[in-house]
């Protein structure tokens, strides 16, 4: 089935969420969703990086890798790829946009082990998608993912005052929140006629 | 370098106590999405420790050869040549296992758990002490993974490997619930809360 851009946004928005339902990226969202300042910091860093990684792997891979028959070399390129693209990131922003280094620049390093960035990108390969589909579907797939790790965030300063059982504290409750928040995702699986 | 019992204890940290899934909470997305059947979730451990092993080899082989300041570019190239091995070996000899863990077999290469033990480990110890680390930590990898799989298969489809091991009544109405995302999540949540439970009294001590 053909998807029109709209449906591949809501799609990697809400309905094949990457957090929760592609389960990509889950050690950031476990690791910075302690407070809602620093989760909004980690998801415009990934929404930044998802989209240039996607525009700049679609060009390699459709322009360089296929044409020459080296689809194999896929995975080794992608990551040195994006691992410098981060780096180059970082360095302008360092040099010449001081205040979106200053609220983004801590997070940078940690994304080039973000599987989500990765994984989108390999999905955009493996879907198939022209250069406007994969770039809806990065931006798509980045604003699902600081929709939910956000979300998340709020929920999990409630839980630091909650009284919870010493097993239960830190990492088993924030995930059975992860199991309940994706239960409610469930709620939008069929919009639009898209399904998981 | 060092006595054997230690040497030893490279390999047993892996399992329990250095667990790297239910213990140091790495390597969670294979985890969570892999693991709807037992098999799967063996075959995802196993491709996983394919590369753990072979990468901490090549890694503690050409330790003396790899400048500090470049080693991270090169140990992702030697991972995600093995990576790129595994991807193509499943695609041609277990099509159905390659459908199912789709793209989560190319994204091995950024597995904290690989990378992590080349720099932490392999870097700096001898090709025996390295294997012996990477068979530790890939057998406890492989184990949560496959207990995870199984469990959820048990209760999806009450079976375990395919194979039928509940009565009639439970597979006509199964706990779906555990196949899907949600279940996932509350799945490692539980086992985590287990794992806590057992090594708890060791931090009641230094609090």
């Amino acid at each position: 089935m053909k998807l029109n851009p709209a449906q591949i946004f809501i799609g990697a928005l809400l309905i094949n969420n990457v957090l929760l339902f592609r389960f990509l990226g889950l050690c950031p969202f476990f690791g910075v969703s302690n407070a809602v300042g620093t989760a909004t910091g980690m998801s415009g860093a990934v929404v930044f990086v998802m989209l240039l990684a996607s525009l700049v792997t679609w060009a390699l891979y459709n322009l360089v890798l296929a044409p020459l028959g080296l689809v194999f070399l896929r995975t080794a390129v992608f990551i040195l790829v994006i691992a410098s693209l981060v780096q180059f990131v970082e360095m302008y922003l360092k040099k010449y946009m001081r205040t979106l280094y200053s609220s983004l620049g801590i997070y940078l390093p940690l994304i080039t082990t973000n599987c989500a960035i990765l994984g989108v990108t390999f999905l955009s390969i493996d879907y198939r998608f022209s250069l406007l589909d994969s770039t809806i579907f990065a931006i798509g797939s980045g604003l699902g993912f600081g929709l939910v790790i956000i979300l998340f965030a709020a929920i999990r300063e409630r839980l630091n005052d909650a009284p919870i059982s010493r097993s239960f504290r830190g990492y088993p409750i924030a995930f059975i929140a992860a199991s309940l928040v994706s239960l409610a995702f469930y709620g939008f699986a069929g919009l639009f006629g898209i399904s998981l | 370098m060092t006595s054997r019992p230690s040497r030893l204890k490279y390999f047993t940290s892996g399992i329990i106590l250095e667990n790297p899934l239910l213990v140091l909470m790495i390597g969670l997305c294979p985890a969570l999405a892999t693991t709807a059947t037992a098999r799967d979730g063996f075959g995802m451990g196993i491709a996983a420790s394919f590369v753990l092993i072979a990468s901490n080899v090549v890694v503690s082989l050409l330790r003396r050869f790899v400048p500090s300041s470049i080693r991270i570019p090169i140990f992702i190239i030697i991972i995600s040549s093995f990576v790129t091995i595994v991807d193509y070996v499943l695609q041609a000899y277990q099509p159905g296992l390659y459908a199912v863990l789709g793209i989560f077999i190319p994204l091995i290469v950024v597995n904290c758990m690989i990378l992590g033990r080349a720099e932490a480990f392999a870097y700096h110890h001898g090709v025996w002490d390295s294997i012996l680390d990477a068979l530790g930590k890939s057998l406890g990898f492989t184990l949560a993974l496959g207990l995870m799989g199984t469990i959820r298969e048990f209760f999806s489809a009450g079976t375990v490997f395919g194979a039928v091991v509940t009565p009639a009544a439970f597979r006509e109405a199964p706990v779906l619930f555990m196949i899907f995302s949600p279940g996932a999540f509350l799945l490692i949540g539980i086992l985590k809360a287990i794992v806590n439970r057992l090594t708890l009294p060791k931090e009641k001590m230094e609090q």
